[in-house]
């Protein structure tokens, strides 16, 4: 019990610490310019990656504990995919709106800003993130049509791995098939191109932050499912 | 009894009551003809190329979720009952998978021959290979949607769950196939669409062997 609050306390700092330099840094420093059209909108860069960061993180341990729920059969577990879940649909949701004013700024600089293509240019990234939101929003319908506990929980946690068996091998591929707007999809090869060694000493730390304040997220949520999960089942045996 | 017997035996099942119910199967043809009827109809004209190709994949996505999901929604519980006695998990989700292949290959030829016939102006640059494309599209689709069927045919609302699960699922392959078979459309050589059929075939065997693993989960619940 001991380390488990030694480990809560040093997520929590780093989560605050690392997000704090990323918005005084990301915001202050002075950074090179490689692309014009970029300009300052570069330090967008800050905030929009590192969500995905957290919104990939939250979804593969989502498919985590489904594995382990279809494993163990405890409760928990299936909890903890739920909770997951909900952390991905939240951080998408961050990505989506981030990306999409960083999209009319940049991709859709030329048109009106009612044109829904300056927001929304149908980027195969976008699409793929917009997907795994939709995913997540049939799995919460899923789970919402069974009554019984341990019916919704093992064919929720099927179709939750089957799903990420099937969609997140193709954010890989996808990109790189059909090409895209972002850097780095197409034929332009895997490395991170555009971005100078200026830019990635707020970068990483601010990934890191992002994936704390997820797991700190996860943890605060999972834990006040458990104690309803809890009352819930004081109130039945009454 | 080893699984590739259970397997031909439950596949023979499967056919068999297809063409003893083949109300079930006009219906689904009938399903593809009206379909393709009523947007046909809708346009008044014929389109151009790729703009036909996008609309035929649109409907193919809905004829395939339509097939699909009777799969698992025709079979009433006392017969599942029955079949968990008689067989494994395995060969059920093998068989099935396997007769969903071979439904799709036929409802897709014949709604490209229905879509073809009321609205396709202009020519196949590749007509082999825009089959070809079309085949494997539809296979990914039975591939993708059997354990979602599965999944679907455990819950309320059946139907509409069974679309809402399986539409964001197939969406990738579903742009995969519109860029392939485009290709296809204006001639381009089989090369130009090379990685695209290679994500389609490698598709349906990864999605093939999960829904093999995660299917036991499913049947007795």
């Amino acid at each position: 019990m001991k380390t488990k609050e030694i480990l809560r306390t040093v997520n929590m700092v780093l989560a605050i610490g690392l997000i704090g330099y990323a918005v005084v840094f990301g915001l202050t420093k002075t950074l090179p310019y490689q692309n014009a059209n970029l300009g300052q909108t570069s330090r967008n860069v800050f905030f929009h990656v590192p969500m995905w960061f957290a919104m990939m993180v939250m979804g593969y341990t989502s498919v985590v504990y489904s594995v382990l729920y279809l494993r163990k059969a405890k409760p928990h577990f299936d909890l903890l995919a739920r909770e997951a879940a909900k952390l991905t649909v939240l951080f998408g949701v961050l990505g989506l709106v981030t990306g999409a004013v960083w999209s009319r700024v940049t991709w859709g600089e030329a048109l009106p800003a009612t044109d829904p293509a300056a927001w929304w240019p149908w980027d195969p990234k976008q699409t793929s993130a917009l997907i795994c939101v939709l995913i997540y929003l049939g799995y919460f319908l899923l789970r919402s049509s069974f009554e019984e506990e341990t019916q919704r929980a093992k064919i929720a946690g099927v179709f939750n791995i089957f799903a990420a068996a099937s969609i997140y091998p193709l954010f890989y591929v996808i990109p790189k098939v059909l090409g895209g707007l972002h850097p780095n999809t197409g034929d332009q090869g895997s490395a991170l191109v555009d971005m100078s060694s200026e830019f990635y000493s707020v970068f990483w730390p601010s990934v890191i932050g992002f994936i704390c304040m997820s797991i700190w997220l996860l943890d605060l949520s999972g834990r006040r499912a458990r104690l309803e999960h809890q009352i819930n089942q004081l109130q039945y045996d009454e | 009894m080893s699984l590739s017997r259970e397997v031909s035996a439950l596949l023979r099942k499967e056919l068999l009551l297809e063409w003893k119910q083949k109300y079930a199967l006009y219906g689904l043809l009938m399903y593809s003809l009206s379909m393709v009827f009523v947007i046909s109809i809708g346009l008044q004209s014929s389109l151009p190329g790729q703009a036909w190709n996008v609309v035929f994949w649109i409907i193919l996505v809905f004829v395939s979720v339509n097939a699909i999901a009777k799969s698992f929604l025709s079979e009433s519980s006392g017969q599942f009952l029955y079949l968990y006695n008689l067989a494994s998990a395995r060969s059920i989700i093998v068989a099935k998978l396997l007769y969903n292949i071979m439904l799709m290959t036929a409802i897709s030829v014949v709604t490209l021959l229905f879509f073809v016939f009321f609205s396709f102006s202009g020519t196949f640059g590749d007509l082999g290979q825009y089959i070809t494309v079309v085949l494997l599209g539809s296979w990914t689709f039975a591939a993708n949607m059997s354990l979602v069927s599965a999944i679907a045919s455990k819950a309320r609302q059946r139907t509409t769950l069974i679309a809402v699960l399986s539409f964001p699922l197939v969406i990738p392959q579903f742009l995969v196939c519109i860029s392939a078979s485009g290709k296809a459309l204006l001639g381009e050589p089989w090369s130009a669409s090379l990685s695209e059929l290679i994500f389609c075939g490698s598709f349906i065997v990864i999605i093939g062997l999960v829904s093999v693993i995660l299917f036991p989960f499913l049947w007795r619940e």
